[in-house]
């Protein structure tokens, strides 16, 4: 006698890739596999056969060859006989750089807006409202221009600040002055501050790559580590006494000296002094440079992306529940401890997740750095690179595996940081 | 990370897909619309006017072709290309033809694989400040910022002159000629430079454009013509010639106004060949034998366009010089119709 359960032995018949829930989901996932693979082969080969129809190749060689272009702004030696590899790079470091101190300052002024925003006061809560309201609601590309824009057409030109000897006779004063006893000067093209400079140098060393680091800058940033470890390994031994005893060694003016007497020491010897811009025939020169298109590419992408920050950081902190605050002056904590110690580590966690998406935001909105004739590397590598050699397909190709690379680098670094400060449960 | 790769490959390989395989002259007629690309806006050579018409120099040269292929000069499409975006425009078939003031080089002819068909005008390039910068010789120019329209020859060439003279200057790169205009006169750069015809045609745009100097150097060879895509021999020869016809027409005194008289009238051979009355021209590019005779009916000969959009009684105030006709020292030399 057969059991009444057993099931029947069928065949496999080919209808049941469909209508059979085992081998269903297996179908469905081969056939969008060939239909990927065959839109994709239709892709390739139309540009292979197109490219072709063209008389084009696609190959980088063009990357080894002569840029013969100028830019304005470069991190890294650069003149137009180098390659356009090079020119890519200082395009790339300049992305960098950008996207970095833009970082940097969106989340700073990020989080005090977004702090501000949640504050009793009713006048600061609303400024900070329409700071938000304002800046994220209207196109970066066109905060990029305004603030280009204001930049040029509000400052002075270089010229107004000359004092000619006519002036000087005549007692007149020129049209515009320079800020903080002569050391910073806007003009309509850029700024120039005061900068430190050397008036012994050690030389410099040059990396490959034909990068110049100079050995004073190396020397003071050594003797500078140094002072920190040896203050490190006071303030230890100062806790040691102080645990031992009770009582806390007075250590201020071991600290200031530690701190401050080698770096001044090694600056004295070095001669540093300060490098003050002074005008010249067209422009000012000397002391440090920092272009209109940079300033105002920052300034557009930090306040931009602040003012998503600062919605971020305001719904993290509001994701923790008042009961801690309160648990946190009831065990009499003041507000900045709570702040500091309760509050910001736990809504650190919901904030950095989408933190991570507005670094790569800000990274990729930089792109948009053209607006303004900011160098970076779109305007390389993806513009005059790509229009003098005319390789469109092979410029972009490259482009876009760089901003990913640089997303990527982004989120893990991110992730990282968000692994650290989770909740650690035991 | 893979995967992203493989997306952005795919669609820049969508991109490229645009390019058809056919003929330009048989998509333009199919069409009933010549889709030329030009200058998003530079005086005198292709801006658009009070009512939104695209006009000027070398605007003339797409109405000349539209004329001459579909018997219309104003079935023409006109799309606004900057100097970055030119050629990959004309390369990815966006525009049937370019006629935007672009210098024929030995890289866009051979690696851009662009036909320029002929020149409509012989520039070179020119530096345009303000006077009182106390400045007047290009020579002068050491350490001055200068604004320079990206994916130019001009950006080249001022890098290479700079270099030759072992001066230096700031880069302020832009992107079309309006806003070179704008940082120029909002003192974003000392000097502007590019083509001396585009700078005679911004000077004249300019409110102040008493205080405005063009220093004396020309430092580039720039011979500006329109352009068409490699490979399509035809396409390039209806354009050549729809441009050479208006040339020939100044030489043998044919224009606008007479066009009608003349053909009626003339003996000479040549000019009855140009007219479409002898021989059978058009055919042999596709097109019918009056396709010359309605280019210069649509636009004028070249001298009536030159001075109609550029020439001395207009704003921009150019004078013939290298552009009049090889009879008149000039190189405009149209070569025969026969």
């Amino acid at each position: 006698m057969t059991l009444a359960s057993d099931p029947p032995k069928e065949g496999f018949r080919l209808s049941m890739l469909i209508y059979d829930t085992r081998f269903r989901s297996i179908t469905i996932q081969v056939v969008v596999l060939l239909l990927f693979l065959a839109g994709l082969f239709w892709l390739l080969n139309n540009a292979y056969v197109n490219l072709e129809a063209k008389g084009k190749d696609f190959n980088f060689s063009f990357l080894w060859s002569r840029a013969g272009y100028d830019i304005a702004q470069t991190l890294i030696p650069y003149t137009n006989d180098d390659t356009h590899m090079r020119a890519l790079v200082e395009g790339l470091l300049n992305t960098l750089l950008v996207s970095i101190l833009g970082c940097a300052l969106a989340t700073v002024v990020g989080t005090v807006v977004g702090v501000l925003r949640l504050s009793h006061n009713w006048l600061v809560a609303r400024l900070m409202t329409i700071y938000v309201e304002t800046f994220r609601n209207i196109p970066l590309l066109l905060w990029i221009l305004l603030m280009g824009t204001i930049l040029a057409e509000t400052r002075p030109s270089p010229r107004d600040f000359r004092v000619t000897d006519a002036m000087r006779e005549a007692g007149q004063a020129p049209e515009a002055s320079m800020w903080l006893f002569d050391t910073i000067a806007v003009t309509n093209r850029g700024t120039s501050v005061a900068a430190p400079v050397f008036s012994n140098s050690l030389g410099s060393v040059v990396l490959p790559g034909n990068i110049p680091v100079s050995l004073n800058a190396l020397a003071l940033i050594f003797v500078m580590a140094a002072s920190f470890y040896g203050w490190r390994l006071l303030m230890r031994r100062a806790k040691a006494v102080q645990e031992a005893t009770g009582v806390r060694p007075t250590t201020w003016w071991q600290s200031t000296l530690i701190l401050l007497g080698p770096v001044s020491a090694v600056s004295v010897a070095l001669g540093l002094h300060l490098e003050y811009p002074t005008i010249t025939r067209f422009d000012f020169e000397g002391g440090f440079q920092m272009l209109h298109s940079f300033t105002a590419l920052l300034i557009a992408l930090t306040v931009y992306t602040s003012a998503f920050i600062a919605e971020i950081v305001r719904a993290g902190i509001m994701a923790i529940s008042r009961g801690q605050t309160e648990a946190a002056y009831a065990l009499g904590l003041r507000p900045s401890r709570t702040m500091n110690l309760v509050i910001l580590p736990q809504a650190l966690r919901v904030i950095v997740p989408p933190l991570i998406s507005q670094f790569l935001n800000l990274t990729k909105n930089s792109s948009l750095a053209i607006a303004v004739s900011y160098m970076d590397l779109r305007g390389t590598l993806g513009g005059i690179t790509l229009n003098q050699t005319g390789r469109e397909l092979e410029c972009m190709l490259l482009m876009m595996l760089i901003y990913l690379t640089i997303s990527l680098v982004i989120s893990s670094v991110m992730n990282l940081y968000n692994k650290s400060i989770k909740l650690k449960e035991r | 990370m893979k995967k992203s790769v493989f997306f952005g490959s795919l669609v820049m390989a969508g991109l490229v897909a645009g390019v058809a395989g056919a003929s330009t002259l048989d998509d333009v007629k199919a069409r009933g619309e010549l889709i030329c690309g030009v200058n998003p806006g530079l005086t005198g050579f292709a801006a658009p006017d009070a009512n939104g018409n695209y006009q000027g120099f070398d605007v003339a040269v797409c109405k000349a072709v539209a004329a001459a292929v579909l018997g219309d000069p104003m079935k023409v499409k006109y799309v606004p290309l900057t100097g970055e975006t030119r050629f990959t425009g004309l390369a990815s078939g966006e525009v049937d033809m370019l006629s935007r003031n672009s210098t024929w080089t030995f890289s866009r002819d051979t690696e851009l694989a662009l036909e320029f068909v002929a020149v409509n005008y012989y520039d070179g390039q020119g530096f345009m400040v303000n006077k009182n910068l106390g400045v007047s010789s290009a020579k002068e120019l050491d350490g001055a910022t200068v604004c320079i329209q990206t994916g130019t020859t001009t950006e080249l060439n001022l890098a290479d002159y700079f270099k030759a003279n072992n001066m230096e200057y700031t880069p302020v790169n832009v992107a079309d000629d309006s806003e070179g205009q704008q940082k120029f006169l909002a003192g974003a750069c000392d000097a502007y430079t590019t083509d001396a015809s585009g700078l005679a045609a911004s000077r004249a745009t300019m409110p102040n454009a008493d205080e405005i100097v063009i220093l004396p150097e020309i430092i580039s060879k720039e011979p500006l013509g329109p352009a068409v895509r490699q490979g399509d021999d035809n396409w390039g020869d209806v354009v050549r010639w729809s441009f050479y016809a208006l040339v020939a027409a100044e030489e043998y005194g044919v224009t606008k106004a007479n066009l009608e008289e003349v053909a009626a009238t003339t003996k000479n051979p040549e000019i009855r060949r140009l007219l479409g009355l002898e021989g059978d021209m058009g055919a042999k590019i596709g097109l019918d034998d009056e396709f010359a005779k309605r280019a210069i009916l649509a636009v004028g000969n070249y001298g009536e366009v030159f001075e109609a959009n550029i020439g001395t009684s207009t704003s921009i105030g150019l004078a013939r010089g290298l552009n009049a006709q090889w009879t008149q020292g000039g190189l405009m030399y149209a070569p025969p119709f026969r």
